[in-house]
């Protein structure tokens, strides 16, 4: 954000959008041997990604490179770094194909920019399939200007120059910087003509390990988040919340003891609770503590787990006849509201003067944040800035803004620059969940192979207000036929529902449909959405299919898959895995498989429940096929990801709720997997690239682990769970709601 | 207010706090250091971990008075001018970090263990407690390794 030290230039827009196509791989799967071929649904045919691909592809021409005197290669990337590794991966392309040393390219995140319409959400795994080409394009046309610009000073044919290191060199000898071609190659009169990037087997850098860029300045502790950004003047604060869900402040009964106790600079109150603005972090939070305050109750006080379960239970929607004759299989899996418990609360500074405002968060969807806080504030859009900041972890919630907007208004309140962190208590409580959901099948067995297959999902209404609705409509004319009508036709939800999940099997006839209950609590998407619950719910079904079969599950995946691919994935962790290896008593192997955003992923995990109350993965292989890899470190680093997630959602991490509100405050007592529960056995295997077109990387490795996690469980106890996670007693003190917990300072 | 004076990385700072102000809110509110990372606030995340006196400790829950005339090191001080530290390089070589947020507690969580035992075992490796959201742990365990062969 500081001021640069050297001139830029822009440099390498294409007078054109990358022609962005739309791939409909393996639409009509593969012939299957032994099952009843399914028609393609509608994820295949169209998927999320596509969606977001589609829509970021008008405003890509507003994308530019700089490179500077300094010689350094400069990309604001309209996306936000949540540690998913994109700032790596789209230097390394920038980096491939100017010639330039990766050290040499800087991608930071974009503000708001609004001109970018529908091209600034990172969200659906999209960014790398959204900018692998038009990065490429970028860069490789700020090369030719290089050499198109060092010919004409030297009066050489390009033809007899080349690049390397950041400079461009002729076969004279005579060499010059790329720093120093800057200028001359920015002249808009110099004429590049139509410029392709390299051929990938050209590539050097593209598929090779590469680390993070952003690796020293985080081992070092110079990264900052964006509490740690130096904003003059910036008060800490915080905000008492109410004692449930949704709850809107009424009144408050002591302000004058609030703002008389130590540190507070200034008290307020918004809709969602009185803010404290004070010296530090633990003087507000000592002062909210001391709030006397009253809520109305919000729309669910009276709700618990075991509630919100029977409302899913009762409405969700019924299964079509069974044909005569046919043996039909039936299971439930349910899954409470879950917390997104990224490390970094949900946080944001502003600083909102009368003529405009600036405003610093991890935002996931800046520009409708833009566009809200503004109308919030009364101020023209133009006039408030949104920085988007690397952040801590999204995970999905980040799409929503609710604390940015909240510390906007706090900050125009009391007139100063503020900033605005959620205590850990009050980000696992009201922070938006992952919403409750029942996941109901029947499979219909007809001569021994499946005939059809129906998923009936009832959820808790997870909540698109953020932009993604938009990029649907615009993008519906893009749709195939029968994708446009199934999305038409259908709410929101079921619009995501569809374009994001879909199953890998051919089971004959499948009918999957959500139904969506709006009760009011705080929802957002969860990294893979509808995915990790879905199919990993449905690899548990496959497996207890296989066994009322009798076969075994592998082979039943390896007969009714639909893609090679995803054969492929599964015989690479069945052979590296060593599946049907003899185990322990009480420990047992179970395997996943899953396809998303065109990425084909398996799983085999070994679970050792000997102390049932404690399962542990003591070893998991997983293989994954995402068409082509930018960088395996990094493709190998969301697999890690998406494993602890399937491992903390599947086994002991989920949300309490009673009276409206979620018991858990802490990490103590929401369980998401430490170091002791990740197995130390790992292996992940990179499918080498054939070809196919990208794949997404950021949300896909969660469900074929959390199936497998599943099955070996059900093959090491003979239980199958149908409640998740599999353990999840309250072994803990709730927080009283509405309190903010003292720092647990030794005794004495 | 009292003042309280430390060292803080080598250099000796004084800053002004009620007595029972934790050292982290100390450290990032009033001193400016932002290193150390909030998570939870109840020594449960082990985010802000940090040295006193060489030792971990969960500066979210000590009290500022607790640092007066002892040495705090923060993730900050741990490199030698520009060379970094072997559990950093060792972190730098596995790739660790994914967001990034907790691996400042978590290295040095790691100094603390490899300053306990040269060798650390399985066991000492799974008692590590700091939460790390994005599941960077498989890499975390080979940086530890491969840190306490190069320190060994
Ligand atoms: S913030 Fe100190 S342990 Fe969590
Ligand atoms: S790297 Fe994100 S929390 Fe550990």
């Amino acid at each position: 954000m500081g001021r640069r030290r050297f001139l830029t230039y822009l440099l390498g827009v294409p007078a054109l959008a990358v022609a962005t196509h739309i791939t409909y791989d393996s639409l009509a799967g593969e012939p299957a041997a032994a099952a009843l071929p399914s028609p393609p649904s509608v994820e295949e045919m169209f998927d999320i990604g596509e969606a977001l691909v589609v829509a970021s592809a008008p405003t890509m021409p507003l994308v530019t490179l700089e490179i500077g005197e300094d010689g350094v290669a400069r990309m604001e990337l309209p996306r936000i770094e949540m540690g998913q590794g994109i700032t790596t991966s789209v230097a390394m392309l920038i980096a491939e194909e100017l010639d330039l040393p990766l050290e040499r390219v800087v991608v930071t995140c974009a503000d708001a920019r609004p001109e970018l319409l529908l091209n600034q959400m990172t969200a659906g795994s999209s960014t790398l399939r959204a900018f692998y080409d038009p990065v490429r394009v970028l860069a490789a046309t700020a090369r030719a200007r290089m050499l198109a610009a060092a010919a004409a000073q030297w009066g050489l044919p390009v033809s007899v120059l080349t690049t390397s290191g950041g400079t461009v060199t002729a076969d004279d000898g005579r060499s010059a910087g790329f720093g120093a071609l800057s200028a001359a190659a920015a002249d808009p009169g110099l004429d590049v003509g139509e410029v392709v990037p390299k051929p990938e087997a050209d590539h050097r850098l593209i598929g090779t390990p590469v680390p993070r860029v952003d690796g020293r300045d985080i081992v070092t502790g110079a990264k900052k988040f964006t509490m740690d950004l130096d904003v003059p003047g910036a008060l800490p604060t915080m905000v008492r919340r109410a004692p449930t869900w949704n709850g809107e402040f009424v009144s408050l009964a002591n302000r004058a003891d609030i703002e008389a106790m130590p540190g507070v600079v200034a008290v307020t109150t918004i809709s969602s609770g009185v803010a404290v603005a004070a010296e530090t972090f633990e003087q507000a939070r000592a002062a909210v503590c001391e709030v006397d305050a009253s809520f109305t109750p919000g729309p669910v006080p009276h709700e618990d787990n075991e509630s919100i379960m029977e409302k899913l239970r009762a409405t969700s929607l019924p299964f079509l006849a069974p044909p005569i004759g046919a043996v039909t299989v039936e299971s439930t899996y349910e899954w409470p509201a879950a917390a997104h418990a990224f490390l970094e609360t949900e946080c944001a500074v502003a600083d909102v003067r009368p003529d405009g405002a600036e405003i610093w968060s991890g935002f996931q969807a800046p520009i409708v944040a833009q566009q809200k806080i503004a109308v919030e504030l009364g101020l023209p859009q133009e006039s408030v800035t949104a920085h988007v900041v690397p952040c801590g972890g999204g995970f999905g919630r980040r799409v929503f803004f609710d604390t940015a907007l909240e510390a906007a208004l706090i900050s125009q309140q009391v007139g100063h620059p503020i900033k605005l962190m959620w205590h850990r208590a009050d980000d696992m409580r009201h922070g938006r969940c992952r919403p409750a959901s029942v996941q109901r099948f029947r499979a219909t067995i007809v001569a021994g192979e499946v005939a059809t297959l129906e998923q009936r999902v009832t959820g808790v209404s997870t909540d698109f207000r953020h932009g993604l609705g938009e990029i649907f409509s615009a993008t519906a004319t893009s749709l195939p036929e029968g994708a446009q009508q199934a999305l038409v036709n259908d709410a929101f939800g079921q619009a995501v529902f569809l374009t994001f999940v879909s199953s890998p099997y051919h089971f004959g006839v499948y009918d999957k449909k959500l139904l969506e209950l709006p009760l009011g609590i705080p929802t957002s998407s969860y990294r893979s959405v509808p995915n990790q619950p879905a199919r990993g719910s449905e690899e548990m079904f496959v497996d207890e299919v296989a066994e009322r079969l009798g076969v075994d599950p592998v082979e039943f995946r390896h007969s009714t898959l639909r893609s090679e691919r995803t054969r492929a994935v599964l015989d690479a962790v069945v052979e590296a895995g060593d599946w049907g290896r003899r185990m322990p008593e009480g420990c047992a192997q179970g395997i996943g498989v899953h396809v998303e955003s065109r990425s084909h992923t398996a799983a085999l995990i070994e679970l050792d429940c000997r102390d049932p109350r404690n399962p542990q993965v003591t070893r998991a292989v997983m293989a994954v096929d995402v068409g082509r890899v930018i960088n395996p470190l990094g493709l190998e680093a969301q697999m890690q990801g998406g494993l602890a997630e399937a491992i903390s959602l599947t086994l002991k991490a989920g949300l309490h709720v009673v009276d409206g509100l979620p018991l858990e405050g802490s990490y103590s007592q929401y369980h998401f997997a430490r170091q002791k529960d990740f197995p130390d056995d790992l292996e992940i295997i990179i499918m080498p690239p054939a070809g196919d077109p990208m794949g997404g990387a950021g949300e896909v490795g969660m469900a074929a682990p959390t199936g497998a996690i599943a099955n070996a469980y059900t093959r090491a106890t003979g239980i199958r769970p149908h409640t998740f996670p599999i353990n999840h007693p309250v072994d803990f003190d709730p927080v009283p709601p509405g309190l903010l917990p003292p720092p647990a300072f030794p005794e004495g | 207010m009292p003042v309280y004076g430390f060292t803080l990385n080598g250099t000796d700072v004084t800053v002004d706090a009620p007595e029972d102000l934790p050292l982290l809110w100390a450290l990032r509110d009033k001193l400016g250091v932002t290193g150390p990372k909030y998570g939870c606030g109840i020594d449960v995340c082990k985010a802000c971990t940090s040295l006193l006196d060489g030792e971990a400790v969960r500066p979210c829950s000590v009290k500022v008075s607790t640092a007066e005339g002892r040495e705090v090191t923060t993730i900050e001080g741990l490199a030698d001018g520009d060379t970094l530290h072997p559990v950093q390089e060792a972190w730098l070589e596995q790739d660790v970090p994914q967001c990034g947020y907790c691996q400042p507690g978590q290295i040095m969580a790691a100094v603390d263990l490899l300053k306990r035992t040269s060798s650390p075992t399985d066991e000492d490796i799974r008692a590590i407690e700091n939460v790390c959201r994005c599941g960077t742990y498989f890499r975390i365990r080979q940086a530890i390794e491969s840190a306490a062969q190069k320190m060994g």
